[in-house]
């Protein structure tokens, strides 16, 4: 709580205005930001003195439940003073562009086409975004909801009884 | 540079001619199917592109169809050289998510099976790089141990490979003698062997000429890329999730982080090798520690009632259909778990929107995060150099492809 509560001053601060919105999930600070405003958001964690979040755990893409948005999550780290946030950004699912964080760290080339691969998250700027996973030809985002995982004309594995 | 720039324009080079070559997918050096298509200027290496995906199984999207006890036996072949590291993480994840209290006695028999997995795991990279740099004797020798580590799976689990250990909440029996008097034994013989293979290598005047300065890389490049595990702690940052955000009781042990200094396959080689031995260490300090109570957390919501009480009690029934349906309630909540797998840290990014199955699970798999600098590794390398640079990185493929 105290993590998020200076993040979001700071923030705050340093863009004169409300960026985002914060919230601490199972002891996890995340902070919400818009997608245009993304980018300057990871420099400036980044290059911040205090905060310093160098290190990038993880990125990856989820959609929202009622599938007309898709977010990008970022998971950094301060492995000094051992601060770890979560940074979401939704955008629309008909036209998801969110600017790419390779000029920052390196390392998200890869998870930036995986991200790419499975929900089809264009990161404008980014060096080579093809698929990584998937075969070339492949012309959908398998991973969003719109692509149920087993065929749903079948009837002989009736879920009705169990499934929610 | 004025001079230099006539001296091209007066005589213009000829085009040099490079050849491809394409190491893998199926390459037996490679231990696993990658690609990597290699341009070759003579026998050093000027570009590579690495091919991933070959056995990409779309983990994440099968997560999505499945309740949370049925997604265990996909992370046993995430990496499947330390599958018991998987499985604990997945459930400490969901632990979280329920927010269940784990006694101390899960916590204690958790890290031991948990670092047996590392040994293991550690025990493949490092007699591999001594079989790729042509020392197979280590190789062998060194392999029977991880046979032992195996048996002692078995006999708590059923399976060797892909264990599926563990249930979420603890263990689903108490360890039986025949398991601890395997654990004695190999902590007994072990250290022996150990000490014969590193012997046969550490101080080897040939391994030590063919592996240093060999496939290289700076602690900045390195947290750059966002390495973790031991190849991150070669370079020399002292990152180990298991002290940074201790999890399973590990802030009661004392163990050492062993770093590097060059990040080379050497020091790859020696991290592994000392982690080893912690790891050793730790589990005599858990087996002393070892405190009396229940093997599992008291979380009947979660965690299967005893059989003869499934058979004889209707409330026992219930619960038991209930949790092998996947019906029990689940909070809707969001949840990052990280462990410090064989090759670094592995995190759960978990979403639960209240449903059986998880909304998004995604898994941060250390190798595939790695594995992207290893083109910026072995440029300029010969083409030796980068067969041991891989195995010493330890890539294991079915964690890079999920």
């Amino acid at each position: 709580m105290e993590l998020l509560n200076k993040i979001v001053s700071k923030l705050t601060q340093h863009f004169q205005g409300e960026v985002c919105t914060g919230e601490v999930l199972y002891d996890f600070p995340v902070i919400t930001v818009p997608s245009g405003k993304v980018h300057e958001v990871l420099t400036f964690l980044k290059n911040d003195e205090e905060l310093n979040f160098h290190f990038l755990t993880d990125l990856t893409a989820m959609q929202t439940a009622d599938e007309k948005q898709l977010g990008v999550i970022y998971h950094l780290h301060n492995m000094m003073k051992n601060y770890r946030v979560r940074v979401k950004t939704f955008m629309d699912i008909n036209k998801p562009e969110v600017p790419t964080a390779t000029d920052l760290w390196p390392g998200a080339n890869w998870m930036e086409r995986e991200s790419y691969d499975f929900y089809g998250v264009r990161f404008i700027g980014h060096p080579k975004l093809k698929r990584i996973l998937n075969v070339d030809e492949m012309d959908i985002f398998p991973l969003r909801k719109e692509y149920p995982l087993e065929d749903q004309t079948r009837d002989d594995k009736s879920d009705k009884m169990f499934g929610r | 540079m004025s001079k230099k720039e006539n001296n091209t324009t007066a005589e213009p080079q000829e085009e040099k001619e490079y050849s491809i070559l394409n190491l893998g997918p199926t390459h037996p050096a490679t231990h696993g199917i990658f690609q990597n298509v290699l341009k070759m200027d003579g026998e050093i290496i000027v570009e590579a592109e690495p091919t991933v995906g070959y056995i990409h199984r779309a983990f994440e999207k099968l997560a999505e169809r499945r309740p949370y006890a049925q997604i265990t036996p996909i992370t046993d072949r995430l990496n499947y050289c330390s599958s018991p590291i998987n499985n604990i993480g997945w459930h400490m994840t969901v632990e979280k998510l329920i927010k269940a209290e784990i006694p101390k006695r899960v916590d204690y028999l958790r890290v031991i099976v948990m670092e047996l997995a590392r040994i293991s795991d550690h025990i493949i990279c490092n007699t591999v790089i001594g079989q790729d740099t042509g020392a197979t004797t280590g190789f062998l020798y060194l392999f029977q141990w991880r046979e032992k580590i195996y048996d002692i799976f078995e006999n708590m689990c059923g399976a060797r490979l892909t264990t599926n250990i563990c249930r979420i909440g603890g263990f689903e029996k108490e360890w039986d003698k025949k398991t601890w008097d395997l654990i004695h034994a190999f902590i007994e013989g072990f250290p022996k062997a150990l000490e014969e293979f590193t012997s046969l290598l550490e101080r080897n005047k040939i391994f030590m000429d063919r592996t240093i300065n060999c496939g290289p890389i700076s602690a900045e490049m390195a947290l750059s890329y966002s390495f973790t595990g031991p190849n991150l702690r070669a370079a020399g940052v002292d990152y180990d999730v298991r002290v940074a955000t201790p999890y399973s009781s590990y802030e009661d042990f004392d163990f050492i982080i062993p770093v590097g200094q060059s990040g080379d396959t050497f020091d790859r080689f020696r991290v592994r090798q000392v982690e080893m031995w912690e790891s050793l260490s730790i589990i005599k300090q858990a087996i002393k520690k070892l405190p009396e109570g229940l093997c599992h957390a008291n979380i009947p919501d979660f965690f299967l009632p005893p059989k003869d009480q499934v058979y004889n009690n209707m409330e026992a029934l219930i619960y038991h259909f209930k949790i092998v349906m996947g019906e029990t309630d689940i909070p809707k909540g969001e949840v990052y778990h990280a462990v410090e797998g064989g090759n670094g840290e592995l995190g759960f990014f978990l979403i639960s929107d209240g449903g059986r199955t998880p909304f998004r699970l995604h898994f941060r798999r250390p190798c595939f995060i790695y594995y992207q600098a290893y083109p910026e590794m072995i440029k300029g390398t010969m083409l030796s150099d980068a067969i041991i640079t891989m195995s010493s990185m330890n890539v294991i493929a079915g964690e890079l492809d999920a």
